[in-house]
């Protein structure tokens, strides 16, 4: 059976048409080939006017590399492989359109930024309550949830309180660069960004003042972009809505809010009270900015950091629980971000007017462009988080760069999706990442000392709107995704490329002393069982994700702070199907307050690894239709579902709904 | 279906392009094709933030000579953004989908603004179609929507429409769908220039939050809490 976005039933000849036609597409405009004329004579073109649908045709193969069919330069998104390349992974991917690149920057020569662990304060001052303190210039929702369900488990000021003041501050991405003035999260120890990474457990609830210390919006001091009124939202957290950072409360200089973190599993306070499901237990988790309208700006501007989630499993010792390696030495958090630079000035710019999604032509990988890790032959925890605003990576390892013989793909394996540990590691040889989405990879390079190796992102990507050919292969694995699209184009399609031919954003120096390694071979490791979902669902809402003459919508309705969409009833399950209605767009698609399972994807069982482990952001590829899988519990309030594609998400790819005792059954919400 | 076939349909059918999909120059030496121009240094002088701003107006402002519904000569930067909080849309006088549900959602929008239209924030609508959209259908449509003195509709040269489009942002970066007028971005581009903030929202959303998001640009000091 195959069906098409709108759930129709088609013909196996005419799905293999839609696949075939997308694909052409995106190729003859990777190539450059847009005009009739060209199209014309390489015989793409009837004289009426109609792409021909010709089956496997490819605009590579028919051209060679780097030249159109006139002979002269083409601009495309194949950069010259760094494997033949003096300077590795330097100025390789895409400009967008409209865009000027960034000047040259030399990759591989400062160490990898590692955040520092958040500190905690031992009082806050006034101290904390329950309803928000106004008087004091506190902007809340709500009173707190939490204390309100059990005082001694979770008191008004709980055991663990920090203090995060958002900055404007000066730091550097390259010696190549001139200094940057960007915004970030200060813990007292002075500000940076990424900001500190928390270190959370479950069981010790802890709270958060977020002061906003930005400049003044009035004071005619802004650096080209970015909203300095904020709200910061802990994502993927199963937290009470007054303290998840709702986008549509915002607060300028001077304001705070303090949030509530529970840190407690789903299903305490419902099916599984007093703790929780163990299943349902939360591992990487990040903040970042959610100011509507402007969360793209913001978070380019340097608002997110880490938040990982510990408990008597996943406990950050290699010696104890599941003996993931040590947190923080071994167990590395990896912010992955793309950035574009003034080619006169070399200041951090961002386009204001870009409707479609952002690309950088810099890869910063924890604030410092190209890094290099000196790491020794052992065992390490990578937790990667792709920060966007708009890029997609899919990461391989690669090996041999620059010396005689191919780049060499080496295997690692994947333990978490979105941050949640899947039920045991799989090896891979890759791994796909969409904005705001994570991956925890344990990576062993025992057999790789005294070599350097590279995360390398071979996906290709020219624009906001997603990798080129997403539907020929989601995840390139040792076999093939056996979709129909993969048996119609072959299982290598452009939208990975070959080894060495892609972006090295991060370099692994394998030259650091021999340690000891206490930590379980990810083969002999075993994590939590996938909650069940077969209960019945009390309502199955759709979603479609569409482009409405421009304007980005979900069902055809816009983003509106006033406006809530639909009641979801409390300790309830609810299925929702996400259709993609927006023919080459990929929308990284996030939901609040629950993570979902995938049902399927097409109608069909998911396939790839990480689409089979509990997840916060879902891709939602052209053409597509996706059902998940979902249970509402434990809090009450408002919260949004989203693409996080920021840009997208920033133009009203968005839309509010509440969770309440009775909800209701609007269908299309 | 509907829309979504017919747009499918032009975007797999006819894949051309007055202006070729620039799909991302790669080699430094390939890219003095920004539609801008070259860009002299900035002075040392300037701030930061006098950079960000001058950047701003060169890539995305352009100074482009425009006539008002009144017949009046206007410069895009100096005359109708310079130190203003403003919104921008396009629209067309046959334009018989998205243009009447905007246009009607910016009619509501004036007046829940009420006299903040020409004093604190300035709306202007601009013609997409200069070839057929006289200043008097320019005018009737005024009238149409009610538009008071802080609302201008605005014509220029076709090249200069076109220029102004592309460089606010109302272009998509599929050549088909992007020359096809009636697929028109149907969103209103709001900012406030000397603050440097800029944003949009969709023509088509609620006029009470439309209404809202424009007076940020006013008041950007201002909190919002919603209780849930």
């Amino acid at each position: 059976m195959y069906y098409n976005v709108f759930g129709e039933k088609v013909s196996k000849k005419r799905y293999k048409e839609m696949c075939a036609a997308a694909k052409n597409r995106r190729e003859l405009i990777a190539a450059g080939l847009t005009s009739r004329r060209e199209l014309f004579r390489m015989g793409l073109l009837t004289a009426g006017g109609v792409l021909i649908a010709k089956k496997g045709l490819s605009a590579q193969t028919v051209l060679t590399a780097g030249q159109n069919v006139n002979g002269t330069s083409v601009k495309t998104n194949n950069p010259p492989s760094s494997g033949q390349n003096m300077s590795p992974g330097t100025n390789q991917n895409c400009v967008p359109g409209n865009q000027t690149a960034s000047p040259a920057t030399r990759p591989f020569i400062q160490p990898l930024p590692i955040m520092p662990v958040a500190k905690t304060v031992s009082s806050l001052s006034p101290a904390p309550t329950e309803n928000p303190n106004t008087a004091a210039g506190e902007v809340r929702a709500a009173p707190f949830q939490a204390p309100l369900i059990d005082s001694s488990r979770f008191p008004v000021v709980p055991g663990v309180l920090y203090q995060f003041n958002q900055r404007q501050f000066t730091t550097s991405f390259s010696p190549d660069l001139p200094n940057q003035t960007i915004w970030g999260f200060d813990d007292g120890t002075g500000t940076r960004s990424p900001g500190p990474t928390y270190q959370a457990f479950y069981g010790k609830p802890q709270l958060t003042r977020n002061i906003n210390s930005l400049p003044s919006i009035t004071e005619k001091n802004n650096t080209g972009f970015g909203m300095a009124s904020v709200t910061t939202h802990l994502h993927n957290a199963h937290n009470p809505s007054e303290s998840d950072g709702n986008p549509c409360d915002f607060y300028t200089n001077g304001h705070f809010c303090d949030q509530y973190y529970p840190n407690v599993l789903a299903g305490f306070n419902s099916d599984f009270a007093p703790n929780g499901d163990i299943n349902e237990a939360l591992s990487t988790l990040w903040y970042h900015d959610h100011r509507v309208d402007f969360t793209s700006q913001n978070t380019y501007k340097g608002l997110v950091g880490f938040y990982c989630l510990f408990n008597q499993f996943d406990t950050g010792d290699e010696n104890t629980g599941f003996r993931l390696p040590s947190f923080p030495q071994f167990d590395i958090p990896l912010t992955f971000a793309d950035k574009v630079f003034d080619p006169e000035s070399g200041q951090l710019v961002f386009d204001l007017f870009n409707l479609d999604g952002i690309l950088g032509d810099k890869f910063l990988v924890n604030g410092a462009i190209q890094p290099f890790f000196e790491v020794s032959p052992r065992r390490y925890r990578f937790r990667l988080l792709d920060t966007g605003p708009s890029r997609f990576y899919e990461f391989f390892l690669t090996g041999n760069i620059g010396g005689t013989g191919s780049p060499t793909t080496n295997p690692f394996f994947l333990i978490g999706t979105d941050g949640n540990l899947i039920p045991v590691p799989i090896q891979v040889n890759s791994v796909r990442i969409g904005p705001a989405e994570r991956v925890d990879v344990v990576i062993d390079f025992t057999h790789l000392a005294g070599q350097t190796v590279y995360l390398e992102n071979r996906i290709n990507q020219i624009n906001g709107q997603g990798p080129v050919a997403v539907d020929s292969q989601l995840f390139s694995q040792s076999e093939p995704v056996n979709t129909e699209c993969t048996q119609v184009l072959g299982p290598t399609t452009p939208a990975v490329k070959p080894a060495g031919a892609g972006d090295l954003v991060l370099q692994f120096r394998v030259t650091g002393p021999k340690v000891k390694d206490n930590s379980l071979p990810p083969s002999q490791q075993k994590f939590y069982s996938l909650p069940s979902t077969v209960a019945t669902p009390r309502v199955v809402r759709t979603f479609k994700f569409d482009r409405l003459n421009g304007q980005w919508s979900i069902n055809g309705q816009f983003m509106d702070c006033n406006t809530f969409r639909f009641t979801v009833q409390q300790n309830s399950v609810e299925h929702w199907l996400l259709t993609n209605l927006t023919g080459d767009w990929t929308h990284p698609v996030h939901i609040h307050l629950e993570e979902h399972q995938i049902l399927s994807r097409n109608r069909a069982a998911p396939t790839v690894p990480v689409d089979q482990g509990r997840k916060d952001v879902t891709q939602l590829h052209p053409n597509e239709r996706v059902e998940l899988f979902f249970r509402f519990r434990d809090w009450l309030g408002k919260y949004p579902i989203h693409c996080h594609n920021v840009v997208h998400e920033d133009h009203a790819m968005m839309a509010l709904w509440h969770v309440e005792p009775t909800g209701d059954n609007v269908l299309v919400p | 279906m509907r829309d979504i076939s017919r747009r499918k349909f032009i975007a797999a059918a006819v894949p051309l392009a007055a202006a070729p999909l620039v799909a991302g120059p790669l080699v430094s030496g390939l890219l003095g094709n920004t539609a801008f121009g070259k860009s002299p240094s900035a002075p040392a002088a300037l701030t930061l933030s006098d950079q960000a701003r001058q950047r701003i107006q060169k890539h995305n402002l352009p100074n482009i000579p425009l006539i008002t519904h009144e017949g009046k000569q206007v410069l895009f930067y100096d005359d109708l953004v310079k130190d203003k909080a403003v919104s921008l849309n396009f629209f067309y006088g046959n334009c018989d989908e998205v243009c009447p549900r905007v246009m009607a959602n910016l009619a509501a929008v004036q007046k829940l603004l009420g006299r903040q239209v020409g004093r604190d924030i300035f709306m202007y609508s601009f013609t997409l179609k200069p070839e057929e959209d006289t200043l008097d259908v320019l005018r009737h449509h005024r009238e149409m929507y009610h538009a008071g003195p802080g609302w201008t509709f605005l014509t220029a040269k076709p090249d200069d429409i076109e220029k102004l489009r592309k460089a606010i942002g109302f272009s998509y970066p599929e050549p088909a769908i992007d020359k096809d007028k009636t697929q028109h971005i149907g969103n209103i581009r709001y900012g406030n220039e000397p603050l440097m903030l800029w944003s949009a929202c969709p023509g088509m959303a609620h006029a009470k939050w439309i209404a809202e998001t424009l007076e940020w640009m006013v008041h950007p000091e201002q909190n919002r809490i919603q209780a849930s």
